[in-house]
Formats: C-alpha cells, structure tokens, sequence
C-alpha cells in the first residue's frame, strides 16, 4: 500500500545536483529526502556513449564536503568513475537516497507547500528542489521528419558507440562537445562523417601548458554570475566548449576532424522532399565567429596572466591557426546516396513535463531567477548557467546549492516564523 | 580601442533598439512583419517594382514615400538596361543589410565608424539560365563580400563587427538558407 509521508524538502534526482544539496540540507540540519527514479548517478549510467569522459580534469570535481584524492587529478573521469565518484559522494554524505522512485508529479498542496507523486507514494513537503538534469531529452529539430525511410535518426542519450551503427556515411549535425566527439569516434571507425556545424565555441584543451578548464577556473570566467552577463537567455544557450576529455590532453578542433577526412559543412539548413540535406552558406562565418570568440578568451587569459604575476610562470602566449574552411564547402549531400544514419548533437534541454505548476513559459522552459522561481519554496538546480556559467558542472553546483540552500533557510524560517 | 573624449555616434539609435527588443520580447507578436513589393511589367526584360506599405508591431505601415526600383538587364543581352538587373539588386540587398548591421553594431559596442565600404561579388554561370547545361545551377554559385572599415577599433574588433552583423542579418540568412517560396497567378 502506497502511504503519504512528510518531510521538509524533496530533492528530485541524485545526480551532482541532487547530492549537492542534500549535503548543505544536512549541514543546515534540514530534513529531505532525494527522490531518484533509477540509481544514483543514473543520467551517468545510462544516457552517456561509452568512450565519454567528463570535460574537466579530476581535481576539478569538487563538491560540497568532498573532492578527487585519486592519483591522477589532472586526467579525466571515464563513466564508471564518474559513476564510482559520486556514489562515493551519496555514501559519504549519508544521502537520503530513495532509489527507484520516479517523480509522475509536483503540485502545490493545500497548505503551504508541495505534493509529490511518485512510483511509490507521495510525499508532503514545503520546499521541492528540482535536481533532476539538464540533458534529459535530445533536442531534435522537426526536420528531422523529413529524413528518407533509409536513413536512421540517432541522438547522443542513445548512441553507445560506432558499431551500433550501420556500415555507411553518418551525417553528424552539430559541433559543440558532443558533435565533435563522435564525429571524431565514427570517422575512426571507418564510416565517412560529414559534420554540419552551426554556431560552436572553439576551445583548445591545453593553453599555455595548463588545462583551459584551469585557466577558466582561475580566471574567474566560470564564476560569471547569472545576473552580470549581457545576455543570460543567450548564455544559456550556448552550445557546450568544443572539448574532450581524454588521456593524451588532445585539442579536436574542426582544423583536426578534417585533417582526419571528416567533412565539414554549414549548418543544416534544410532537408528536400527527395531526401537531400542542405546546408547553410554560412560555414565561414561560424567558424569565424567562433576563432575570434576564442582568441578574444585567450587574450582576457594573457591580461589576466599578466596581472596576477603568471605570466613568466607558464608558458609562452601563442595564438592557434584559424579555422580552415574549404573554398566551396558543400551545400548538399543526397540522404539516400549512401547516408545510413543522422546523429543529433544539437542539444539537449529538461523534461519537465511531470511538473503540475504554472513556472514554465512558452517555450517549455521553467522560468526562474537564479534557481529561486515565483513558486515559493520551488528551487531548480543543475541547470545550465543557472546563477554561474559553471552551474552544470560537477564542480559548479555546489556553489549553488550553498546559495539556494541559504535562500531556502531563509524562506523556511519566515514561514515558521508566521504560524 | 581607442576612447575618445566624444560620445560614439553612428546615426544609430541603440536606446531605440534595446527599448523595442524588450517590447517584442513581451509581445511576440508585434514581432511578426510582412515586407512588401509589388511589380508591373514595363516592356522587354525591363519592369518597375514599388515598396511602400508594409505590416509591422500589429497594424499597417508605410514608407515616408514610394520608392520605386527598375529591373533590366544589359544591351549585351539585347535589352534596353533601365535598371541593373535582378540579381544585382540580391546583392543590393545583402550589403544594405550587412553595412547597416555594422553600424548598429558598432553603436552598441561604443565603437565609432570613420567610414564603411564595401564590394560585392556574385559568381554566375549564365549557362545555368539559358538552359546550356542542368548541372549549372542558375543563381550565384559564390558571393564574396569585402569591406573597407576606418573605425577608431582593432582590427580583430572590426572582424568581429562584421561577422556579428553577418549573424544578425536577415539577408544573409535569406541568401545562405534555403526558403520556401510560392508563386501564385490571381
């Protein structure tokens, strides 16, 4: 028999996110639960491909009350390990993880505060935390309908690895992390990559002899707060850094996957009722965009060297080539000459759909400042450049959820200050 | 870049801009545009085409007045050449919108403009047009712009002006992407 119980605050998911605050909840001594469909880590578990790192080093990986002590902080996590981490991180924090439990519902309740629905019964709470993801759907444009009946549709939550794939070409749209990897991983496996490539964030792994992620870091660029940039709704948008994590600290960049045979073209654009997919005539331009973009990073990186006495600690400033662009890029590949299967990099966005609250606009996104939405005592977390350019990353959230973890306190005592 | 003692001016109205951007944003649907041509056939390849209203922000607009544009071809097509021909004005098209979004954007990026210039080309096969060989496509196989900015600027942020301005302007997207187009006889 399902039962109602009662706790203080629900955290949907035990992700990042989710433990993070569950851990501020604990030092604050405010009773919670982690409601988490599957296991902890479980996005971790079963919607990554198999040859996926994290993008950040390992020393890069700290959360609230807890950090790398492995041997190799500045290599990057496989997905078991990222996995092994942070279910560390749920042991060592005594998360109280309710683990098979999916979320159907969140409604406000009669009194003040929430309804939760799940799987397994429902719980009563005054505030909710919504920790649950921001990758859970792939975000596929409706073209993607006007695919030939021969040619397969693939998205990043689902792709594993080549083999999986028909033995054919592979048309992978979209170059941000997850474009690029696995236009780098299908070329290598002896299928022909075609990678269209809109706007995308050039980022070179190593600058200076230090990891870019370091640089960021220290420079304060990942500390950019929500409320100080120019444009948040565009930051949020941003596709993710060109990077891979891997053992050799390799750059791929565009430059790279075509020195490996992959062709590059424009955005795509268009697919013809007889199944040719056509790209935009932009391509210079993107790629323009993007080398100016990282050049004007690196020179805030030098000024920033220079000011903080790094300068003659590291080594030497130096630009990297501009992006190669071939004279006449192809405007169209015939879908049904050879193309066996699409690969969606082109984003990804959060399921909300089980939320019963008015907090979303729209466009489907829950609108919120800083994690804190109109709903009282209704927080998100992990969501991309939440208060922080870095608040989706391991090492972002917990900043945080120290915030919203204060904001809730607060909210908390004002509403047992009223009864 | 250089800072002056004198206010950036470049004709362009940012407080406007950023005012109707907010405005639009709280209201799509003043968004929502619809450009006007209409055109009358004169005689030969030559015909005479007239902007004046347009739809904008909910209701009818109109032009301060009518403008009026004639399209020709060249007497080495044995026409009469009363006006440049149809895919000039394409690239008329592409560098007003380009050069006005270089000003606008230097307005924005406090960036003040000595003087802007600019050279089209359009790459054409007329094999394509008269039917010579179906593998040529009629329209321009490339365009290549080239600009000629004196701003008081660096030359990267005057590369970045002009490849924001190629992001943001609808003529590029217009020319670069494919657009549905039905033409119908009333």
């Amino acid at each position: 028999m399902h039962t109602s119980r009662t706790t203080t605050t629900v955290i949907v998911g035990a992700g990042q996110a989710g433990l993070a605050m569950s851990r501020c909840l604990t030092e604050r001594s405010i009773d919670h639960v982690i409601l988490e469909r599957g296991e902890v880590a479980d996005s971790w578990r079963h919607e990554r491909w198999d040859s996926l790192r994290l993008l950040s080093p390992n020393w890069q990986s700290r959360l609230p009350g807890y950090r790398y002590e492995g041997d190799d902080p500045d290599g990057y996590m496989t997905m078991p390990e990222i996995i092994g981490y942070l279910s560390g991180y749920a042991a060592v924090a005594a998360a109280p993880v309710q683990t098979n439990t999916t979320v159907t519902s969140v409604a406000t309740s009669h009194d003040e505060g929430y309804v939760v629905t799940t799987n397994n019964g429902q719980w009563k709470a005054r505030t909710v935390v919504l920790a649950s993801g921001a990758y859970n759907l792939a975000n596929v444009p409706a073209l993607a309908d006007r695919l030939p009946r021969g040619t397969a549709s693939v998205t990043p939550l689902h792709y594993r690895n080549p083999a999986q794939l028909d033995e054919g070409d592979v048309l992978v749209v979209g170059a941000s992390a997850s474009g690029i990897q696995l236009a780098l991983e299908i070329q290598a496996s002896g299928r022909q990559v075609t990678l269209a490539v809109g706007g995308h964030v050039r980022m070179p792994r190593v600058y200076r002899g230090m990891d870019i992620m370091w640089w960021l870091d220290a420079a304060g660029v990942l500390d950019e707060r929500y409320d100080q940039v120019d444009d948040i709704v565009r930051a949020r948008k941003l596709p993710t850094f060109q990077l891979v994590g891997s053992p050799s600290r390799a750059t791929i960049d565009l430059n790279d996957l075509q020195r490996r045979g992959v062709k590059v073209v424009g955005r795509l654009a268009g697919i013809t009722s007889d199944g040719c997919a056509q790209f935009s005539g932009s391509l210079r331009n993107q790629c323009e965009l993007a080398d100016l973009k990282m050049n004007r990073l690196l020179d805030g990186i030098d000024a920033w060297a220079v000011r903080n006495g790094l300068d003659d600690e590291t080594e030497r400033p130096h630009r990297f080539g501009p992006t190669s662009v071939e004279a006449s890029p192809t405007l169209s590949v015939d879908l049904n000459a050879g193309v066996r299967t699409v690969v969606w990099a082109t984003g990804y966005r959060p399921d909300y759909s089980w939320l019963d609250l008015p907090v979303v606009d729209r466009k489907g996104r829950i609108c919120h400042d800083g994690g804190v939405t109109d709903s009282a005592g209704l927080y998100v977390l992990g969501a991309r450049f939440l208060r922080r350019r870095k608040s989706t990353f391991i090492d972002g959230v917990g900043d945080d959820a120290r915030d919203l973890s204060a904001h809730m306190a607060g909210y908390l005592d004002r509403l047992a200050a009223r009864r | 870049m250089a800072t002056t003692a004198t206010p950036v001016n470049n004709g362009v109205d940012v407080e406007f801009l950023r005012t109707a951007r907010e405005a639009l944003t709280a209201q799509p649907e003043g968004a929502k545009f619809q450009w006007r041509v209409t055109n009358t056939w004169m005689h030969g390849s030559h015909s005479r085409s007239a902007v004046k209203g347009y739809f904008g922000l909910g209701e009818e607009q109109s032009h301060r007045s009518e403008f009026s544009y004639d399209g020709d071809h060249p007497e080495l097509f044995a026409a009469t050449d009363n006006g440049a021909t149809p895919v000039e004005y394409v690239l008329v098209g592409l560098a007003s919108c380009l050069t006005a979004g270089v000003a606008a954007i230097a307005q924005y990026r406090n960036i003040q403009l000595n003087s802007v210039s600019a050279t089209l080309q359009g790459e054409m096969d007329v094999q394509g047009i008269l039917g010579i060989d179906s593998d040529v496509r009629n329209g321009f196989s490339a365009i290549t712009v080239t600009y000629d900015i004196d701003a008081d600027a660096t030359p990267e942020e005057i590369k970045a002006l002009v490849a924001q301005s190629q992001k943001r302007s609808a003529v590029f997207d217009i020319v670069t992407n494919p657009t549905n187009v039905t033409v119908e006889v009333g």
